[in-house]
């Protein structure tokens, strides 16, 4: 009973500090002149590492705690996704400083709507119940479609934040649809209590199979699986560029948080049903993804397809679930977790680097890259290092993203998913390598200065360094993913 | 010594890294000291190599069958990879020519790098290359193995696009697309054998301890070769995967073809020998008849077309696709003698063709082609000493005896006479007996290019625009940095013992399984 009544409010202390901060963020703006507004951007950062700071305690402190009836969980896992998604959000800052401080306008709105967008971040790995899950997704969602416009000066933003919304919307109906049945059946929106539920009915019956689908097309969606997929390139392009980072890393990353938590926990009884069905997703997901890439010549829209390739692989894991079968699933499960994490490296990273050059050249066209080694040596290499290790080359991070997936389909036996991954890795370098080809081997275009600024190469610094030094000594990553026990608790 | 023994492995690869970062953080104006410093950090690493190979031969405690320098430290625990470093005799041919060929293009430097120039950005990618070779030939674990093996893609992808010829972008990325193809599912199959392996390890002597005994028998021990085999093939290179060699070679520079030939090649090679056929018994038996027959395509199919080739530095570098034939005819036999004359072959690969690109690149400046038509002949009349090395070099690797090119392909023939008994008792005695005819007539064909090429290039009348250019000759730099490659040339022929002597113990005992 108490633990309805009584609020453990050192558990909720980091999201606490997050609303604090994007109120006040919203307000001090308004009181700002001019240059001055872009002060609120070290306020935001100063609020996410207090809020990180809680995370640390509470990681230091390490019993399991919960509030609102366990409908909020802070076990290791919601943590290590806490401290995860706050760290995006820390460079998520450090990449929109200049580039929203030359923007001009909308500075203390977008700083609260990425702020807001990020408590719905955090608030998922914690959710273990539909309707927290359902929340939070909306969190993070809402506060996207209106960043994804910010660009109101131009067609493209508007088309496609238009499309993000109405898109996301129309998902998130299908998917409440399909919770809705689910609840139906088994009577509890509790993740754990749907999946004994389901063990209970045995046989699915066609509803909950329709339901399945409701919700695996809901969060399609999220996570821009193909055929879901359409939106993102659009909506990327369109959208401010630190925007893009953040959608393809934090909101996709808030997804497939949402997705592991139901798929594992609350579904894992019809795992035999779904997991072919996610297996074919995965390889459509990752071969569409990067054989449209190479056709690409605007920088964004090459990113997004292949942020769309790398969600293919993200979801081969999930392919993998068996009921029961914890042994399997624990390596599945924590491989999605190290492929989140290491994704968000590389792909911050590339943004970074994109958003440094776009400074100088706005048009993002592929073009602008030639002879970037000669003319900015340092946002080349850093680039060229984002993009080779997201093509997955030692000693690099992204390497090890896919050794886990690989030693995850391996575990599992499922050697068909594995050669798709390979194949698809040699497709996806072919572009990285094309990008890599224009800024050291072709002649610069133009010799205008590429001028990054503090914040910017600082960002493009760290995560440059944080790629090299978990792709030389992976343990960092791995032995960070295995405390994730949320893949134990729910076995059978 | 202790420290010695532990950590000189270490040491001496990663010391080429280290000069690879100083290099890096040499400012730009002053761009030229990158040379010196390059020549200082690779001598460095000969000596280191050197030392290490003393140590080792005059070490009492040498034993067939066991490895020294061994360093075995746990690196990521979540899937029981080790940092384990070791070497014997099957690695050190290998590890100190890397050594040595990094060295002589460090001095070769010093007087000639292509356009664009930037010696800074050309030497520390050489040192990460350097890194990346040496690494392959030490690495005792899978995973390790793996990262070594794909660190030399990126370096030489760009010497290749930065440095090359016409051509480069697309031999750049022909070569990167080939190699990590391979590499990836060479990759599974290691990840298979982790799993298959019931002892969820990636240590190579375990998996060649569990491999003797049996474990990966069966359909899985040949698709776990198959998987292996593509990774290796593709960087052997063997026919038909072959195709981005010419490429690659035509178009680098000649330090990268240097490089590419001497020591990259022979990473495929030394796959086979290291893991392929000691952890996969079963898969290699099963595959080393298709293996031999490829191998003498490859050779027959490399001399013809080095028949027809018009660009000399192509023609070099088909010739490589033939001595890689004989290279995986020696090891297809599984036999310990073809071992022995596989990894006699790389060596003598390394050296001749090593040198080879050498001088071709040499010619190609002074003429600004490597077309022969345009060389028109003559190359003993305007550079009589170029000319000399280059018939010398030329008659070594068409493998006239008492050269280096002689041993490692006559043996390669003589064990493919006779291969393992396990091959014999599959019926396939009289295929490898087709197949030592077949290579033998290669060997006619091989003469017969390399002749041809020599009467086209060094002999007859030079035309008399070139005789009018008054062509330098051989200069001190080139003289300094070919010798040593000249005299392996000359030494390895007379006494082959410099190489067998190394490795045929450790031979004899990785190949135990195939012995009964």
């Amino acid at each position: 009973m108490d633990s309805v009544t009584t609020i453990d409010y050192f558990a909720l202390a980091p999201e606490l500090t997050m609303v604090a901060t994007s109120l006040v963020v919203l307000l001090v703006e308004l009181f700002l002149s001019g240059e001055r507004k872009r002060w609120v951007n070290p306020i935001a950062a100063i609020g996410v590492l207090v809020a990180l700071g809680f995370v640390v305690a509470l990681a230091v402190d390490g019993t399991s705690r919960g509030a609102f009836g366990q409908m909020f969980v802070v076990d290791s896992y919601a943590l290590l996704l806490k401290a995860f998604f706050l760290l995006t959000a820390l460079f998520v800052l450090f990449v929109s400083y200049r580039y929203f401080s030359e923007f001009r306008t909308y500075q203390g709105e977008y700083y609260f709507l990425l702020l807001s967008s990020f408590i719905g971040a955090m608030l998922m790995p914690s959710a273990r119940d539909f309707v927290m899950i359902f929340l939070a997704l909306e969190l993070v969602s809402v506060p996207g479609f209106v960043m994804a416009g910010l660009r109101k000066f131009d067609l493209r933003s508007n088309e496609g934040a238009l499309k993000f919304f109405l898109i996301g919307v129309l998902s998130v109906t299908v998917l409440l649809f399909g919770l809705s049945i689910v609840y139906g059946f088994t009577g509890t929106t509790d993740l754990a209590g749907v999946a004994e539920g389901l063990r209970a009915i045995g046989e699915p019956e066609p509803l909950l199979l329709a339901s399945l689908l409701f919700v695996t097309v809901g969060f399609g969606f999220k996570v821009s699986a193909v055929p879901f997929h359409f939106w993102a390139p659009d909506t990327y392009e369109g959208a401010p560029i630190p925007v893009a980072a953040f959608l393809s890393v934090a909101s996709k990353g808030a997804g497939f948080a949402g997705l592991l938590q139901i798929m594992f926990v609350a579904f894992a009884p019809y795992a035999e049903v779904w997991g072919p069905v996610f297996g074919v997703l995965a390889v459509l997901t990752m071969t569409f993804g990067n054989l449209v890439a190479l056709q690409q010549r605007n920088i964004v829209r090459l990113l997004a397809y292949s942020s769309i390739g790398h969600a293919g692989y993200m979801l081969v894991p999930f392919a993998l679930v068996r009921d029961g079968l914890t042994e399997v699933n624990d390596i599945a499960f924590a491989a999605v977790v190290i492929y989140l994490l290491a994704y968000a490296v590389m792909n911050i990273g590339a943004f970074a680097c994109v958003i440094a050059v776009a400074r100088t050249h706005p048009t993002r066209d592929l073009n602008d890259y030639a002879g970037l080694g000669r003319r900015s040596p340092g946002t080349a290499l850093g680039l060229t290092l984002f993009l080779v290790s997201l093509g997955g080359l030692p000693p690099l991070v992204g390497l090890w993203a896919k050794f886990f997936i690989f030693n995850a389909a391996a575990s599992a036996g499922a050697w068909a998913l594995a050669a798709a991954v390979v194949i698809n890795s040699v497709i996806a370098m072919f572009y990285y390598l094309a990008i890599v080809r224009t800024m050291w081997f072709d002649a610069p275009a133009s010799t205008a200065a590429i001028r990054p600024g503090f914040a910017l190469s600082f960002a493009m610094t760290a995560l440059a360094v944080a790629a090299v030094a978990v792709g030389v000594y992976p343990d960092l990553f791995a032995d960070v993913a295995r405390v994730s026990t949320l893949v134990g608790a729910a076995a059978p | 010594m202790d420290f010695w023994n532990s950590s000189a492995i270490s040491i001496t690869v990663f010391l080429p890294l280290v000069g690879a970062a100083i290099i890096a953080l040499i400012p730009k104006r002053s761009e030229e000291a990158a040379r010196p410093v390059a020549l200082v950090v690779s001598l460095l690493g000969l000596l280191l190599s050197l030392g290490i190979l003393a140590t080792w031969w005059f070490s009492p405690e040498r034993q067939a069958g066991a490895l020294a320098f061994e360093l075995n430290v746990p690196w990521i625990t979540a899937i029981g990879a080790n940092y384990h470093v070791a070497i014997d005799g099957i690695s050190m041919p290998l590890f100190v020519l890397s050594y040595l060929l990094t060295f002589l293009c460090s001095v070769y430097a010093l007087q000639h790098i292509e356009e664009p120039g930037r010696p800074k950005v050309f030497l520390s990618l050489m040192l990460l290359l350097q890194t990346g070779m040496a690494g392959t030939f030490i690495a005792f674990d899978l995973v390790l193995f793996f990262i070594f093996w794909e660190l030399v893609l990126v370096p030489m992808y760009f010497m290749i696009g930065v440095w090359g010829g016409p051509r480069r972008e697309y031999a750049a990325v022909k070569f990167f697309l080939y190699t990590l193809f391979g590499s990836v599912f060479m990759l599974v199959a290691f990840l298979a054998l982790y799993f298959q392996s019931g002892a969820q390890t990636f240590d190579i002597v375990e998996l060649t301890e569990l491999g003797a005994a049996g474990r990966f028998a069966g359909t899985f021990g040949r698709l776990a070769f198959l998987g292996i085999f593509l990774g290796f093939a593709i960087k052997v290179p063997m026919w038909p995967f072959h195709t981005w060699l010419p490429d690659a070679h035509t178009e680098a520079p000649t330090i990268g073809s240097v490089l590419l030939a001497g020591i990259l090649l022979k990473m495929g090679t030394y796959g086979f020998v290291r893991i392929a056929l000691p952890i996969l018994p079963e898969g290699s038996q099963a595959f080393a008849p298709l293996m031999a027959v490829l191998a003498v395509v490859a050779i027959i199919y490399g001399a013809l077309c080095c028949m027809a080739q018009t660009d000399l530095k192509r023609l070099i570098a088909f010739s490589s696709v033939g001595h890689m034939g004989f290279v995986m005819l020696g090891i297809a036999t599984l036999t310990p003698t073809g071992i022995n004359a596989a990894i006699f072959g790389m060596v003598a690969h390394g050296v001749i063709t090593g040198m080879l690109f050498f001088v071709v690149g040499s010619i190609k400046e002074r003429y600004h082609t490597r077309a022969i038509a345009d060389i028109g002949g003559g190359v003993l009349q305007t550079m009589p000493r170029m000319g000399a090395i280059l018939t010398f070099v030329a008659i070594a690797s068409l493998g006239l005896p008492g050269l280096a090119g002689f041993w490692g392909e006559v043996f390669a023939l003589l064990a493919a006479f006779n291969p393992a008994p396990a091959l014999v008792d599959a019926g396939y005695l009289t295929l490898f007996r087709v197949c030592m005819v077949v290579g033998a007539v290669g060997t006619v064909l091989t003469a017969g290019y390399f002749l041809y090429m020599l009467q086209r290039v060094t002999m007859g009348t030079a035309p008399e625009r070139w005789k009018e250019h008054h062509l330098p000759d051989v200069s001190a730099i080139e003289v300094t940095s070919w010798a040593p490659l000249l005299l392996l040339t000359l030494g390895l022929g007379v006494i082959p013992a410099l190489v067998f002597g190394l490795t045929n113990p450790d031979v004899v005992a990785i190949m135990a399984a195939f012995s009964g």
